[in-house]
Parts: structure tokens; sequence; C-alpha cells
């Protein structure tokens, strides 16, 4: 029964360096993990799609909440408006829509309802009538500010003189949020988070409870392999994530604008997502079953995410809460990168917040090796 | 013949229960070795630490002459060790999950894929792991663990629910294998198997090897008794115990269980004369005993398959 006619060949491994079978390792891990995050379409989903539908959602939602535009009914005739034609009346519509009405009645309805901002009529004498309604403090602002540019220019030039004054209005940059501008990377941070927070923690679960970890363990694989190619996998899919995310929100439709340093978002994910790894570590050591891992992540993501300012801005928020914010790595993710997204923002503006997320994974990742287990048994 | 593995006094505890308790065993290179036991007798756990995963309480292991623990990356290369079928990375296919475990031996794709050729698992290498039979789980496993070419080969309980033709293929896998010259070592739920493939085994019962040794040296050495079995009906279980008496005949059980009336004994030749006297040979079996024999007597349990 026993012969050993036949000598055992030595692997052919045997004579190639440890550096080869290194890099093929790693290497074959890497493809591994690529392929099943790929071909898991609940990960591809949670990841990137619904991150991507809620900036579509919110996106379209708010967009128009910036610029004030008011809609007026010219009853009648009024020469004021009338006689605005060509580049002026194009300009004009911009802030305001015009209908005309030829009931009075109707049109007065329509403002007390809230479906008109003003009515416009022209009396004798060239008195312009304007009515509107007081409900909306912004919008009776501006179209008594439209209406009254409007009567002014039409004084000025039926005086047939140049004018003596002249307006150049110029913005200054805008200090307040713009919803693109907070809701671009607080939902990317957002994504990011899923991404690292699950793919560390099912990676670690799920091959602990299928024992491959112990398949790792008896192969020459170093555990640093085996942690720089999960390292490696969420590294590239967080920059996948940062890359969908800014092409969508830079289209015109969003209008989200890169300004200065806006790449200083790349070296800041990348430390985020070491960080957000680090918590998977966690949930991933302490977690029995792939179930009680997706209980414990949500737990900490969905928190974190509102705590950390990732679907409502912070600016506004209460003194406690900024201060809950400040324990959170997804807090500095999204005020960093709204800081070098759009603000102009600059190194100064990343680096502190870079050595947190690097100081705040060796602390988790220290708590992580204490609950580490190869085997469930 | 040189060791392939030698493990003296190993011992280990789990809280209250001791699960080794003290086993030594050695295996010749090129040897074909099974451990069997019931369960809860400590043959995984007997063979976590001669595989280096677990680190024995007490005792000394050498594997091709090195230390299994702690792990040590020179010897790994050098054993292979087949794990449970499930025991994949998900959502990969056959060809894809073999390829990963050679690259982890610095192994190209080309050979990955002559060793899933060798199990016959060609047709299938496209198929995702978790849509596999178990017969070709099974297979695929094995071929994990060989395809760094090992020099010792550690199997648990590679056939459990196969059937009867993918269980005998897989037999002539395992032979080829330690053909070749490699040492196996296997635990299996199966004496059959153990009978079939085995040059030694031990059996094993609360964490202690109560005995060594090639299956058919066991079998004679613990029993020479007699199964001898006929068609129930010719006749009845008394007067059968009384002719036997009269006859002088030992026997050591009678059992009539309505198909057939079976008894065992020492000395087969005058319970034969009885039965042909009587005319009641219809359905005649007569058989030594087996390695379930060996295990029973050791054990005092049947073996639960």
């Amino acid at each position: 029964m026993s012969t050993t006619s036949t000598p055992v060949r030595r692997p052919e491994s045997g004579s190639e360096s440890a550096g080869t079978e290194r890099v093929s390792a790693f290497a074959g891990l890497t493809r591994v993990m690529l392929l099943g995050f790929v071909r898991d379409r609940g990960a591809l989903f949670f990841v990137l799609l619904m991150p991507l539908m809620f900036l579509l959602m919110f996106g379209a939602l708010f967009k128009n909440t910036g610029a004030p535009h008011v809609k007026v009914a010219e009853v009648g005739q009024v020469r004021v408006l009338d006689s605005v034609q060509g580049d002026g009346r194009a300009e004009l519509e911009k802030v305001l829509t015009i209908s005309r009405a030829d009931d009075e009645k109707s049109a007065l309805e329509k403002l007390r309802k809230g479906d008109l901002d003003g009515v416009l009529s022209e009396g004798a004498d060239g008195t312009v009538n304007l009515r509107y309604s007081a409900t909306d403090q912004v919008k009776a602002g501006s179209v008594q500010g439209i209406v009254n540019s409007l009567v002014q220019d039409a004084n000025q030039a039926a005086s047939g003189k140049a004018p003596v004054f002249t307006l150049v209005p110029s913005q200054v940059e805008d200090e307040s949020l713009k919803p693109i501008q907070y809701l671009t990377p607080g939902l990317l941070g957002w994504a990011i988070a899923t991404g690292a927070v699950y793919g560390a923690s099912f990676t670690l679960v799920s091959w602990r409870k299928k024992r491959v970890l112990r398949r790792l363990r008896l192969a020459p694989v170093s555990p640093g392999t085996v942690v720089g190619a999960r390292v490696a996998v969420s590294l590239a899919i967080a920059l996948a994530q940062t890359a969908i995310f800014l092409a969508v929100a830079t289209t015109p439709f969003f209008g989200l604008k890169l300004t200065g340093n806006w790449w200083l978002v790349v070296p800041l994910v990348l430390c985020a997502t070491i960080a957000f790894m680090s918590i998977g570590l966690v949930t991933g050591a302490a977690a029995k079953s792939e179930e009680a891992a997706n209980g414990i992540n949500q737990m900490i993501i969905l928190p974190m995410s509102f705590l950390g300012g990732a679907f409502i801005p912070l600016d506004g928020a209460p003194g406690w809460l900024t201060t809950v914010s400040h324990f959170l790595p997804l807090r500095y993710l999204v005020t960093s990168a709204q800081a070098v997204l759009s603000r102009g923002g600059g190194v100064m503006d990343v680096l502190p917040s870079m050595g947190g997320l690097l100081a705040f994974s060796a602390v988790m990742c220290a708590i992580a090796w204490r609950f580490f287990n190869w085997d469930d048994a | 013949m040189t060791e392939a593995i030698s493990a003296d006094g190993i011992r280990k505890r789990y809280g209250d229960v001791q699960a080794v308790d003290g086993v030594s065993l050695s295996v010749a290179t090129g040897e074909f070795y099974g451990i069997l036991g019931p369960n809860g007798a400590g043959k995984t756990t007997t063979l976590e630490i001669l595989e280096g995963i677990r680190e024995p309480d007490e005792g000394r292991v050498e594997l091709l002459g090195l230390a299994p623990w702690p792990r040590n990356t020179a010897l790994l290369p050098r054993i292979g060790v087949q794990f449970q079928a499930s025991a994949f990375f998900v959502k990969l296919t056959a060809r894809e999950t073999i390829r990963t475990f050679a690259s982890f031996y610095g192994i190209g794709p080309k050979r990955a894929d002559a060793m899933l050729e060798r199990v016959g698992l060609t047709d299938s290498a496209g198929v995702l792991t978790d849509k596999m039979s178990g017969g070709q789980a099974q297979r695929l496993s094995i071929a994990c663990a060989l395809v760094h070419d090992p020099e010792l080969v550690f199997l648990d309980e590679p056939t459990p629910g196969l059937d009867p033709q993918a269980r005998r293929n897989l037999w002539d896998l395992l032979r080829d294998i330690n053909a070749e010259g490699r040492t196996v070592v296997l635990t299996t739920h199966y004496l059959d198997e153990a009978e079939v493939l085995c040059d030694r085994v031990s059996v094993m019962d609360h964490g202690k090897v109560l005995k060594t040794g090639t299956p058919a040296a066991l079998v004679r050495e613990i029993d020479d008794t007699v199964r001898v079995g006929v068609e129930s009906g010719q006749l009845t279980a008394a007067r059968a115990r009384e002719l036997f008496a009269a006859a002088g005949a030992e026997i050591t059980g009678l059992e009539d269980d309505g198909a057939t009336l079976s008894l065992s004994t020492r000395l087969p030749a005058p319970v034969l004369s009885v039965l042909a006297e009587q005319n009641a040979l219809r359905g005649l079996e007569v058989r030594g005993a087996t390695l379930e024999d060996v295990f029973l007597q050791l054990t005092g349990r049947e073996y639960r398959a």
C-alpha cells in the first residue's frame, strides 16, 4: 500500500524568493476581495448606488432654494414691464416669471393662495400698482425691489438724460453653504464609511466563520499581506466612490464648482478610509456572525452620519452635538472635504484632520487586536 | 524509515474537558495513517495540534523534523491541510479558488488548473463554489490542499455525505496521492474507509490512543469471533440454542430479527454442521471480525457514522 517509488517533487516555489511569493499572494488576495465586492450586488448597492440616489434626490430637491425667484401676474397692460425687451427681457425673466391675467379678482385670489408673489396693474397717470403678500418676507422684498428698479429705470429712460449714478454690484465669496456643497462631502463620507466599515468587518467575520482564516494561517502568507490586500482594496473602492461622486456633483445640473486645492480630498479620503476600516476591524473581531456584524455596523454608521454632519450641516447645530461630533471620524472627513472641495481650503484644513483620523485608527486597531480570534472555537 | 510525524505525550485541556490526554504517535514517511474515534474522542484537536493550529498544553510535536508551533513559515509549504468543503472564499468559482490558493505559494495558474483537472473538476471550473455539489466541493477542497505539492497531507473527514460512487472516486484519488510518496494522515467516521485506505490506524477515545496497528492486525488481535447468519423461519432461536448446546457448539450471541437468524461464535465448525443437519443453510452468511468490532470492543460503544 505504501510506496515511495515516486519521489515527491519539491514545490517549484521553493526556489523562488519569498518576495515573489508575497507579491503573488498579495495579488491573489486583492483579486479575491475585489471579485467578492463586485459580485456582491447588495454591497454594490449600499456602497455606491444608494448614496448616489440620495445625492440625486436631495440635490434635485434643494437645488433652487438658494436663488429667489418670484412670480407675478400682469393685469391689463403695464408699460414698465412691456417696455423691457430683448436681452433685458431675458435677464428680467431669470428672476421674475411674468404671466398675464385678464381678471384682477382671480389674480388676487391666486396671490392670497401663494400661487403668485405679486400682481401688477397700471393705473391712471402712470401709477404702477403692485400688490404682494407678506407671507414670505424674502419674496415680498424681492418683488418690491425688482418692480421698483424697473420703475426707476423707466423714469430715468423717460428723462432722456444719461444716468448720473450707476450701481456696479459684485459678489464676494459666498460664505454660506449651498446644498450641493455640503451634500457632496456629506453623502460621500457616508458612502465611504459604509464601504470601509463593512469591507473590513465582513471579510473578518465571514473568513473566520468559513475557516478561511485558518486556511490562510496554514499557508505561508504573512498577516501583513492579508491586511495590506484588504486595505488596498478598500482604498481603491473609496477612491472610486470619490471619483464617481465628484463626477456627478460637478455636472451642470448639480453645479458643484471644485476650487483651488480640491485634490487634497484624495489623501483625506485615504486616511478616513483607514479610520473607518479600523472600526470594521473592531466590529468584525467582536461579532460572531455576519448578521450580528451588520447590526453593529449600522448602529455605528447611521448615528455617526447624522451626528457627524453627513446628512445635515453642522453649522447651525447646538453646542452638545458639535462636541459629540468631535469624537466621530466622519466629522473630520466631512468638514475638511467641505473646506477643500469648494470653499478654497488648503493643506492646513486637512492635515490636522488626517492626523486625527490616523490616531483614531491606531487606537481602534489596538482594540481589535485584543478581540481578535482566528477561530470561532 | 524516517518519521514524517512524531508526537510525544501531547495534552490539551479546554476548561473542564481534557480533550487530548497524553497522545503519542509516530507516522512514517509515505505512510497512510488513520485516526479513528467516536465524536468527542479528541481526534480533531489532536489533528489541529499536529498541524500547528493549536498549541498543546504539554508534549512535543515534530513534522518533517520541524516544530509546527509557533507558526513556522518554512514548514507550511511542505504540508497540505484539507478543510471542510465550505471553507472557501465567497463568490469565487472553482478555478478562481484554486488559483488563489496557488498564489499563496507563488504557484502560477497553469499548475492550479492542472490540479483541478486531476480531481476531475475541469468541466465545473467556472461554477461558483457555493453552487457545487458535495462531492465536487470535497474534491476542490482536496485539490486546494494539494496544489503546492506538499510532502505531508492532512485530511479531516474527507467523505461525509458523498454517494458511494463519489466516495470510491475519492478513495482512488487519495490512494494515488499516497502512492506518489506523500504521507497522508486521515481522520474518518467511516471504518470501511480506514480499512480500505490506511496502512495503520490509531483508535482514540477520551483523548487517548487506545490501540495502534494495521487494520488486519487489530482485527486479528482483538477478536476471532465469526458471525454467522441464515434466513429466518428455518429454525427458531430457542430450538437453535438447544441444538447448539447438545452438539457442544459454543455461541456468544444469538438473535432473530425476523429476517435473519444471526449468531456469533469462536468455533464455527460445529455451528455450521448443526445448521447443515437441520437443513437450515438458506441465505447463509459467514463473516469474520471487522474494524467495527475492534472499535466496539475498544471503546465499548457503537461507531456513530
